[in-house]
């Protein structure tokens, strides 16, 4: 019938047999999508007497938002940390690349580098929305480093790292050139003037998170009280959980959180950077805080071998990623068991958390979706399937393989049926 | 009369659904030539909208050609309320069925002049052509739409105070919280669903057994709204064994037949 609406003459599509995630719950419910947007039907059915021009049947298919990946290095041969020639067309080509993972959104992480990388890298970043070309870039890059800890590097190059001790926040601003495309800091906070730099940070609305350190309980609960907001790949690179002083892990549950704030914390379950109890630990702990993150780099869907992370070269084997020996001296110095970032992708992780820790569809789907949102404090427009948010969203099968991606309501990635 | 007595709510519903669907489909609705159907609220027509939808789905009902007229709607509660009529119709009915939004009459609780959006209400079904069936439910104080007890049997759309009754039941909707429940609401009158062509009433559970006796072997009495469908050509209750608890046996057997 034809439609009649008052506000917009766009065209509006109505998703059917579907089942959607909203309000923490797979509903059946019809997804109604106008320029971009998620639409509320009810008011345009009684407002504006409008109906859908589009009705598209999703055959039983899960609909959930579309998943945040807030720390990727790279992927696909591409290396966020490495100041190439290309480099713009190596950032295309990994966010075209992870949609078919279910990857709407991202932020691009660079690997602890001398200043140079990031004076050159980061201008080269462009904030910008997702679409057909890939998944969009969200407010800016991760910078995990260099101000952090020597004892709990992992694959960080020791000669890169640096403290602010000197000029606080102004070396900061130094080291990074600028701060203008930057949406996440991983810093230590047990370095000197941490809180100064935090405390900035934060008032220029940068997410602080905390990782690669050794600081105990009390000193990550000042950070968080200062600013902090988020925990690096929470076990990885920080003191193990010591029941006289958790350290940065004791933040899933201390009191000293100020009120009305929630720190959320990065977890890679790819089964190997977390033993599956120990996720299911944290998310016990603190699920409302658990957010899905890869990690992962350049050799990110590539076949086994050796690959760059920023200064470093990693070997991978299977789902394992590990510090390189070096070759280029003699004798060969021995490969390492440190681990160094992950080749899992999203909807892997996604899966194996859902797995490992018998949670529901909807809590693993939000772990990758609503929790990384709110973080981000973008959960208004990003990261759910409510009325008027960005129409983000994924068609997923029962076992939570992506099927189809969709960028501001119009799909930009489809499974390819398997031939037969 | 017709009393169709079915053995539980189930079958009330599919029965009534049916009867609707039928009466539908031999009218032959077409552009131009609508089939106008009256609507209620409330729990007990539910099983009906939900097998009117089955129908829908399964290609055998359309909506296309119907227009509704919905009886009432709350003062003063806004629109997307979830508890306010238009959003029971929005997701007990209309987002299942192929309905065109401009054939969809219901009360504006919050018009700025509440007479008029009535008066306006009553033009709409008229230039409709009238209602061809008009659904209705029935209270436990026997009233139809919110024609309370002491409403006039002549009534037209029109603004009403709640009974205490009324308010009393209705706290369940909201958190239990009596100052949250509205007081007043917009209602079709006695006298414009008497205009309708035809009347189906639908009566389930034991709760409503006194308020059928009342409205069905006691006289006609404005303390008894339904009751003013005695004097109607062409009306059906549709009700299940419960609801005839309170009838005489006679009456039972008669309609049993």
């Amino acid at each position: 019938m034809p439609s009649n609406k008052s506000v917009s003459d766009a065209p509006i599509v109505q998703f059917t047999n579907c089942r959607i995630l909203r309000s923490h719950q797979l509903q059946r419910e019809d997804l109604w999508v106008r320029e971009g947007k998620i639409l509320n039907p009810e008011k345009l059915f009684f407002d504006e007497k409008g109906s859908a021009d589009i009705q598209l049947d999703c055959k039983d298919s899960i609909v959930a938002p579309g998943f945040i990946d807030v720390q990727i290095n790279g992927g696909f041969g591409v290396d966020f940390s490495l100041a190439t020639d290309d480099f713009k067309s190596g950032i295309d080509l990994v966010s075209r690349k992870i949609l078919s993972h279910g990857v709407t959104s991202f932020c691009p992480t660079l690997v602890t580098s001398p200043p140079a990388v990031y004076h050159q890298v980061l201008p080269q970043i462009s904030v910008r929305n997702g679409g057909a070309h890939g998944a969009g870039v969200l407010a800016g890059a991760h910078l995990e480093g260099p101000f952090i800890s020597k004892e709990k590097k992992g694959a960080h190059p020791e000669h890169c790292l640096r403290t602010f001790e000197e000029g606080a926040f102004q070396d900061l601003l130094a080291t990074y050139g600028s701060l203008e495309r930057v949406r996440i800091v991983t810093l230590a906070p047990e370095m000197k003037r941490s809180s100064e730099v935090i405390r900035e940070l934060t008032k220029q609305g940068i997410c602080v998170s905390l990782g690669h350190s050794v600081a105990n309980l009390s000193q990550a609960e000042e950070a968080v009280q200062h600013g902090a907001t988020f925990i690096t790949h929470l076990f990885n690179a920080m003191l193990p959980f010591h029941h006289r002083d958790p350290g940065i892990v004791g933040l899933l549950t201390s009191d000293k959180i100020p009120a009305g704030r929630r720190v959320f914390y990065g977890m890679i379950s790819d089964g190997i950077h977390t033993n599956p109890a120990a996720l299911r630990i944290a998310h016990r702990a603190h699920p409302k805080g658990l957010v899905l993150v890869t990690d992962a780099i350049a050799g990110m869907g590539l076949a086994p071998g050796r690959h760059t992370l920023g200064q470093q070269v990693v070997e991978i084997d299977g789902l394992n990623t590990y510090i390189a020996g070096n070759c280029s001296v003699s004798p060969c110095s021995p490969g390492t068991k440190t681990l160094s970032g992950s080749v899992a992708t999203m909807d892997t992780c996604v899966r194996h958390f859902q797995e490992a820790t018998g949670c529901s569809v909807e809590t693993a789907l939000e772990a990758a979706s609503l929790h990384p949102a709110q973080l981000l404090g973008i959960e208004h427009k990003k990261g759910t399937l409510n009325y008027d948010s960005d129409a983000d969203f994924l068609m997923l099968n029962n076992s939570l393989y992506v099927q189809a991606t969709y960028i501001a309501g119009e799909e930009v990635w489809r499974q390819e049926a398997l031939g037969m | 009369m017709r009393l169709v007595i079915l053995e539980d709510y189930d079958q009330a519903s599919e029965w009534a659904a049916k009867y609707i669907c039928n009466r539908i489909i031999q009218f032959k609705p077409s552009q131009g030539r609508y089939f106008t159907l009256g609507l209620p609220t409330g729990n007990t027509p539910l099983g009906c909208y939900k097998k009117l939808i089955e129908y829908h789905k399964k290609g055998d009902l359309s909506f296309k050609y119907v227009k509704t007229f919905n009886m009432d709607e709350y003062v003063g509660l806004p629109r997307n309320h979830p508890e306010s009529y238009h959003s029971y119709m929005w997701n007990n009915f209309f987002k299942h069925i192929d309905i065109d939004p401009n054939n969809a009459h219901i009360l504006d609780g919050n018009a700025a002049d509440l007479q008029a959006e009535c008066d306006a209400f009553e033009k709409k079904i008229e230039e409709a052509g009238g209602i061809d069936l008009f659904v209705g439910g029935i209270g436990p104080d026997g009233h139809i739409a919110f024609n309370e007890p002491g409403s006039s049997l002549s009534s037209r759309t029109r603004l009403k105070t709640l009974a205490m009754d009324t308010i009393l039941a209705n706290a369940k909707y909201f958190d239990g919280d009596l100052s949250k429940v509205p007081t007043m609401a917009l209602t079709v009158g006695v006298g414009t669903v008497m205009d309708a062509r035809e009347v189906m009433i639908l009566i389930t559970g034991a709760h409503k057994a006194f308020a059928l006796y009342k409205a069905i072997e006691e006289g006609v009495n404005h303390m008894w709204t339904v009751s003013a469908f005695q004097q109607h050509p062409r009306t059906i209750f549709v009700c299940d064994e419960d609801a005839t608890l309170e009838l005489r046996v006679k009456t039972v057997k008669y309609f049993k037949g």
